[in-house]
């Protein structure tokens, strides 16, 4: 038996979107950060931070939820050390954010160690009331009878967990508060000019304060995606440089929640399609060696990024600390 | 100069015997093991050998040196810092660790060192190999023998020639009970860091479920973990590797391809302990249970009576040479 295109390209896609959620998160929580005129470096560390957070407190109270209100807090306590150290103290933000990356990159191992004696991970979430499961909705088991539509619904929009639905709504939600709210607008303005906002009398700081901490709560959730979905537990260096990874999808997105929504969807597709073309031999190509298979999605980055931005248009005053002129 | 009172230069004398004594008596043996990439707690491969280490400290009472690595750089390093803590007999656990074993050796002659699954051609290295082929021969039996959708699945975690033999053994293993058997094979990464990837190896596994796979036998240490979690999720069933793991998942893990690890690294240790430590190559097989398919009471359930004889006899027959397990070369 062998199976249809048509299952082949369902299936795909279906795990484009597991593989893309963690990245739309962190891209959503880097739009915020950069908007406002902050570098979103951190992304990693606050994604690290979360994931570890929500990996002990659901092993330790046995619940996915507290996990993620864990997760989120430990994610939003690290960007306020950002925002203190970037926005107040007007600190070097790449050197402040990839400080706090390497120290999350230690610290976590390290209380995993001291606290569970496993290593250096948390234990394995093997109760189904400690992660984010899959869910099934309702008919999809019966719409799988039906080849056509029915898999659609039952593998492509069925079957995710909770966080892939929440990811899916925070992408309007996003661009509804950017663009459309007095909030979103002074984001926007403060990353663009902020001696403007100054002058009409609008805190700068506080912001840029408060989009780096959005930026903390979105890579909190993205981290306990990490931890308690796609995985089951926390092990050292587990976002593997998915915080960069939706920071360049944000680039090529050029700094706009939906164009960024379409970068994480086509590395997330790549890679994909990576994992599964191994081994799989190809029309008039053959069997495609693993390496060059596991090379592509990086080798798809650089391509994209080379090549297919049109003029990036980075918020102006990014990276800048602000400094009130007297 | 003040001279000492009489009673007091003899005690200085015996706390000094005594010193020497105690020098020698820890220079007796002084064990040292660096565990690979996937790190102490993989449930697997390293986990297998930390276990030996256990069981050597806890019968000896001797301390063993432990060492995790977060790089490759690091293998010489604390190689060297083991030594310079006096330690006279380091296990290095893992292929990888091959280079960084011989450049030690050559450089101190006197140290003992084992390797495990490598081989350095060296007096003073033991180098245990594991005919991994026969225990994933047997795995791959059981996998046909369960699977409804005659499709299994194979996930290997950095693509070694070590890996392959696994896979290749698994795959003859299936085919042997099934002829036209599918199994699709599919390898993690090609860096160390394919030991430590479970997100990637749950999405491998959903990958092969997703393609019609319901056993998959996973060679990949921690990234092996999210290929379990992920056929348990799936209500599927997944075969763990190294160290026994049917209790990982219990009832949704088959059976295990158990590689005695702990039995090396102990063996060496006693061995040197005793005095009667040698070093050279050994090959281990089903013949002195070193590898092996796992049964307890969390897979009673999955492995019938009828598998278990069928998974026995191809066992007495692979010993006897009546069944030749294809190997990786």
């Amino acid at each position: 038996m062998t199976l249809s295109y048509y299952t082949v390209i369902i299936l795909l896609l279906a795990g484009t979107i597991r593989v893309a959620t963690p990245l739309i998160l962190s891209a959503l929580a880097g739009l915020f950060s950069e908007r406002s005129g902050v570098v979103a470096l951190g992304l990693e560390g606050m994604m690290l931070g979360a994931a570890f957070g929500s990996a002990a407190a659901s092993a330790i109270y046995g619940s996915a939820w507290l996990g993620l209100l864990v997760g989120v807090s430990v994610s939003v306590l690290i960007a306020a050390v950002l925002s203190f150290a970037c926005v107040f103290k007007k600190g070097n933000q790449v050197v402040a954010a990839i400080a706090l990356n390497i120290t999350i990159s230690g610290l976590a191992p390290t209380l995993a160690l001291a606290w569970f004696n496993q290593g250096n991970q948390t234990p394995g979430l093997t109760n189904s009331a400690q992660r984010f499961l899959e869910i099934t909705l309702p008919w999809a088991k019966v719409s799988r009878t039906h080849p056509f539509p029915g898999l659609i619904y039952s593998e492509l929009i069925s079957g995710h967990s909770v966080i892939v639905y929440l990811a899916a709504l925070l992408v309007p939600l996003s661009a509804f508060i950017l663009y459309k709210t007095r909030f979103g607008l002074r984001v926007r303005a403060v990353g663009e000019n902020p001696h403007a906002l100054d002058s009409a009398g609008i805190s700068v700081n506080k912001i840029r304060t408060q989009a780096v901490l959005i930026s903390g709560v979105l890579s909190g959730v993205a981290g306990t995606y990490l931890a308690t979905a796609a995985g089951a537990g926390f092990i050292p260096d587990m976002t593997a440089g998915k915080g960069y990874l939706a920071l360049a999808a944000l680039i090529f997105g050029n700094w706009k929640p939906y164009r960024a929504l379409g970068a994480c969807l086509l590395f997330a597709f790549t890679d994909t399609v990576a994992t599964r073309l191994q081994g799989v031999p190809l029309p008039l190509i053959g069997i495609i060696p693993v390496q060059f298979i596991i090379a592509l999605p990086y080798l798809m980055t650089v391509i994209l990024l080379a090549g297919f931005v049109a003029r990036p248009e980075p918020p102006k005053a990014i990276g800048v600390p602000y400094e009130k002129e007297n | 100069m003040v001279t000492l009172p009489r009673f007091l230069n003899s005690f200085v004398f015996i706390v000094f015997v005594f010193a020497l004594a105690l020098a020698a008596k820890a220079d007796a043996i002084k064990p040292g093991i660096i565990y690979d990439m996937g790190g102490k707690y993989d449930h697997s491969f390293n986990q297998s050998a930390a276990e030996g280490v256990d069981r050597f400290v806890k019968e000896t009472g001797i301390t063993c040196h432990e060492f995790e690595l977060s790089n490759d750089a690091q293998r010489t390093q604390f190689m060297r810092q083991l030594i310079r803590h006096g330690v006279n007999i380091i296990a290095a656990i893992g292929f990888n660790q091959a280079s960084a074993v011989e450049e030690m050796a050559r450089e101190f002659p006197l140290v003992k060192f084992v390797i495990v699954d490598g081989t350095v051609n060296l007096p003073n290295v033991e180098s245990v190999n594991y005919k991994e082929q026969q225990s994933s021969y047997l795995c791959g039996m059981a996998a046909a023998l369960v699977s409804k959708t005659h499709k299994v699945g194979f996930v290997g975690g950095m693509d070694i020639p070590l890996i392959r033999k696994f896979a290749m053994g698994y795959t003859a293993g299936a085919k042997l009970i099934d002829p036209s058997i599918k199994v699709i094979v599919n390898m993690t990464g090609t860096t160390p860091s394919a030991w430590n990837d479970p997100i990637r190896g749950g999405e491998l596994a959903k990958s092969q479920f997703g393609q019609g796979v319901d056993v998959v036998f996973h060679a990949a240490g921690s990234t092996g973990l999210g290929v379990m979690q992920a056929a348990k999720d799936a209500g599927l069933l997944s075969i763990g590797c190294d160290k026994n793991q049917d209790s990982v998942h219990p009832g949704s893990v088959l059976t295990s391809a158990v590689k005695r690890v702990d039995v090396a690294v102990y063996s060496a240790f006693m061995d040197a302990k005793n005095n009667t430590w040698k070093g050279g190559p050994k090959q281990l097989g089903l013949e002195c249970d070193a590898v092996g398919y796992s049964l307890d009471q969390y897979n009673r359930l999955l492995i019938t009576p009828a598998i278990e004889a069928r998974l026995n006899q191809a066992k007495a027959d692979i010993i006897s040479g009546k069944i030749s397990v294809p190997e990786y070369k």
